[in-house]
C-alpha cells in the first residue's frame, strides 16, 4: 500500500476525483490548504496600505491505494491536474505501514 | 407640542441610534476575526454605558443651565425637570425628553468612534473607564460650549449643525491621543492587518448613511424645509465623496475598492456634518468631492507619521471633521438656514475666521484632555491588554467568547 499526497489547483479537484475513480480508487481525503513555490501570490490594498500576500489557496488530496495502481494514479493526477501555469502543484508518494476499515476490523489491502 | 416634530424627532433619535451598532459592523469587518467580537463589544456597550451617564447627568451638563459659557449646571441631574413641556431654547415644538434622548444618541456614538483609533488592543475595563471620564470631562464640555444656551463657542457664532466639532473633530483628536499613547499594534510594519469580512463592513458603512439623515435632518428639531434641507445635503455630500475616494484611488492605486467606497461615503457624511443645515445641494456637492480626497490622503498619512489609528479615525472623522467646520465657513448661506450666517462665498470672510477658532480650541482642549485622561488611566490600570492576549485576540482573552464557530 501507498499514500499519495498531492497538493493542486483548486478547481482542478473535479476532474482529479473523476480521473482516480474512473481508476478504481475507491476512497479519498481531501483538504484546504495555502502554500506556495514558484508561483508568486498577490497583492491586496487596504486604504493605501498594499500587503503581499505569499500564500495561494490549494487542495490537498490524501488518498491511499495498492502499490500497484499507483504509476497509473500519478499520471492520471497529473494529467488531470495540468494546466502548464506555474503552480500546478506537486504529487508525493508515501509508504503506508498500515490501513484499518473502521466498521469491520479489516486490514491491509481488504481495507482499501 | 407639535407631533408631526415629534415623530420625526423620535424617529431620527432611532436613526442615530442604529448608527453605533452600524458601526460596530463598520469597525468588526476591518479588524481581524480573533478581535471582531472585542470591536463589536466597544461600540455597543458604549449604548449602555453611556446612556446611563447621560440620563443622570451628561444631559444636565451639556444642556442645563449654563455657568461661566463653560458648563451646563446639574438642574436637569437624573432628568429632573426634563418632561413634555418643550424646552424653548432645545426644540421648540418638541417634549424636552424628545431633544434629551435625541442627543443621548449622539453622545453614545461619538466615543464609539474613537474605539477605531485603538483597535485590537485596548483592555476592556480600561476601555470603559476611559469612555465614561472622557464623556464626562470632554464630550459634555464641549458639546456644552458649542450647543448650550450661553455656551461661549455658541455665542462666538461658530456654525455646527449636527457635530462637526463635536462629534467628528473630537473623536478624530482624540483618537489620535489613544494612538499616541497606547502605541502600535503587535507586529506592526510586518504584519498584514487584513479585515476579516469587508461585507460585514459595507453592511456597517449603508447602516451608518442611513442613519445619518436621523444625525443631520433630525438636528433641525422639526419636521421642516430646513430639515428636508439637511437630509438631501447629506445624501448628495455622501455620494459624491465616496466617487472622489473610489477614482482617486483607483487612478493612484490601480483599482478602485469597496473598502475605499464605504470610506469615501463615511468621509462625506462626516465633511457634511457641521454644514448640513446652512449650504446648498450644489454646495454639498464640492464638500462631499473634497471630503473624500481629502481624507482619502489622510489616512496615507499615517504610514507617514508613523502612528497606529488602526481604522482610520483621525484621517476620515478628524481631517473630515476640520473640512467640514472649514467649509461651513465657506459655504453657509442664510438663503438656506436665515438663523445661520453667510460664509466666505456669500460675503461674509469673517465667519471663516470663527470656524477656525472653533476647531483650534476644540483640538486643543480634546487632545490634552484625552491625553491626560490617558495617561492616568494607564498608570492606574494598564490601557493595554498583555502580549500574549494581543496575540491570542480580544474575543478570547477580554470576553471568553469566540465569533465564528465552523
Amino acid at each position: 500500500m501507498k499514500k499519495i499526497e498531492a497538493i493542486i489547483k483548486p478547481f482542478k479537484l473535479d476532474d482529479v476525483k473523476e480521473g482516480l475513480t474512473n481508476l478504481g480508487v475507491h476512497g479519498l481525503t481531501v483538504s484546504e490548504v495555502k502554500g506556495f513555490g514558484r508561483q508568486r501570490g498577490h497583492k491586496e490594498v487596504y486604504r493605501g496600505a498594499e500587503y503581499q500576500i505569499d500564500f495561494v489557496p490549494k487542495i490537498k488530496i490524501e488518498v491511499v491505494m495498492p502499490s500497484s495502481l499507483v504509476p497509473d494514479a500519478i499520471k492520471i493526477i497529473q494529467e488531470q491536474a495540468h494546466t502548464g501555469e506555474i503552480g500546478d502543484g506537486k504529487i508525493f508518494v508515501l509508504p503506508l505501514e498500515e490501513a484499518v476499515r473502521i466498521r469491520t476490523g479489516e486490514s491491509g489491502d481488504d481495507a482499501l | 407640542m407639535n407631533s408631526g416634530d415629534t415623530a420625526f424627532v423620535l424617529l431620527s433619535a432611532a436613526l442615530v441610534m442604529l448608527m453605533t451598532p452600524g458601526l460596530s459592523l463598520f469597525y468588526g469587518g476591518m479588524v481581524r476575526n480573533k478581535n471582531v467580537l472585542g470591536t463589536i463589544m466597544q461600540s455597543f456597550i458604549i449604548v449602555g454605558v453611556i446612556t446611563l451617564e447621560w440620563v443622570l447627568c451628561g444631559y444636565s451638563l451639556s444642556f442645563g443651565t449654563d455657568h461661566a459659557g463653560i458648563i451646563g449646571g446639574l438642574n436637569w441631574i437624573a432628568l429632573n425637570g426634563v418632561g413634555i413641556v418643550p424646552n424653548p431654547h432645545y426644540g421648540p415644538t418638541i417634549p424636552a425628553l424628545a431633544f434629551m434622548i435625541f442627543q443621548c444618541m449622539f453622545a453614545i456614538i461619538t466615543p464609539a468612534l474613537i474605539s477605531g483609533a485603538f483597535a485590537e488592543r485596548m483592555k476592556f475595563s480600561a476601555f470603559l473607564v476611559f469612555t465614561v471620564s472622557w464623556a464626562i470631562l470632554v464630550y459634555n464640555p464641549l458639546c456644552h460650549w458649542v450647543w448650550g444656551v450661553g455656551g461661549w463657542i455658541n455665542g462666538m457664532g461658530a456654525l455646527d449643525f449636527a457635530g462637526g466639532t463635536v462629534v467628528h473633530i473630537s473623536s478624530g483628536v482624540s483618537a489620535l491621543a489613544a494612538a499616541t499613547v497606547i502605541g502600535k499594534r503587535l507586529g506592526y510594519g510586518t504584519t498584514a492587518y487584513r479585515p476579516h469580512n469587508l461585507p460585514m463592513t459595507i453592511t456597517g458603512a449603508a447602516l451608518l448613511w442611513f442613519g445619518w439623515f436621523g444625525f443631520n435632518a433630525g438636528s433641525a428639531l422639526a419636521c421642516s424645509s430646513l430639515a428636508v434641507s439637511a437630509f438631501v445635503a447629506t445624501h448628495i455630500a455622501s455620494a459624491v465623496a465616496a466617487l472622489s475616494w473610489v477614482f482617486l484611488e483607483w487612478t493612484h492605486r490601480g483599482k478602485p475598492t469597496t473598502l475605499g467606497a464605504a470610506s469615501g461615503a463615511v468621509a462625506g457624511l462626516v465633511a457634511i456634518t457641521p454644514g448640513s443645515g446652512f449650504v446648498s445641494p450644489m454646495s454639498a456637492v464640492l464638500i462631499g468631492a473634497v471630503g473624500g480626497a481629502l481624507c482619502y490622503e489622510g489616512v496615507l498619512l499615517k504610514t507617514r507619521l508613523g502612528y497606529d489609528d488602526s481604522l482610520d479615525v483621525v484621517g476620515i472623522h478628524g481631517l473630515g471633521g476640520i473640512w467640514g467646520a472649514v467649509s461651513t465657513g465657506l459655504f453657509a448661506s442664510r438663503e438656506i438656514n436665515a438663523a445661520g450666517a453667510n460664509g466666505l462665498f456669500f460675503g461674509n470672510p469673517s465667519q471663516l475666521g470663527i470656524q477656525f477658532v472653533a476647531v483650534l480650541v476644540t483640538i486643543v482642549y480634546v487632545f490634552a484632555l484625552s491625553y491626560v485622561l490617558l495617561k492616568i488611566i494607564d498608570k492606574l490600570i494598564g490601557l493595554r491588554v498583555a502580549k500574549e492576549d494581543e496575540i491570542s485576540g480580544l474575543d478570547l482573552s477580554q470576553h471568553d467568547e469566540t465569533a465564528y464557530i465552523f
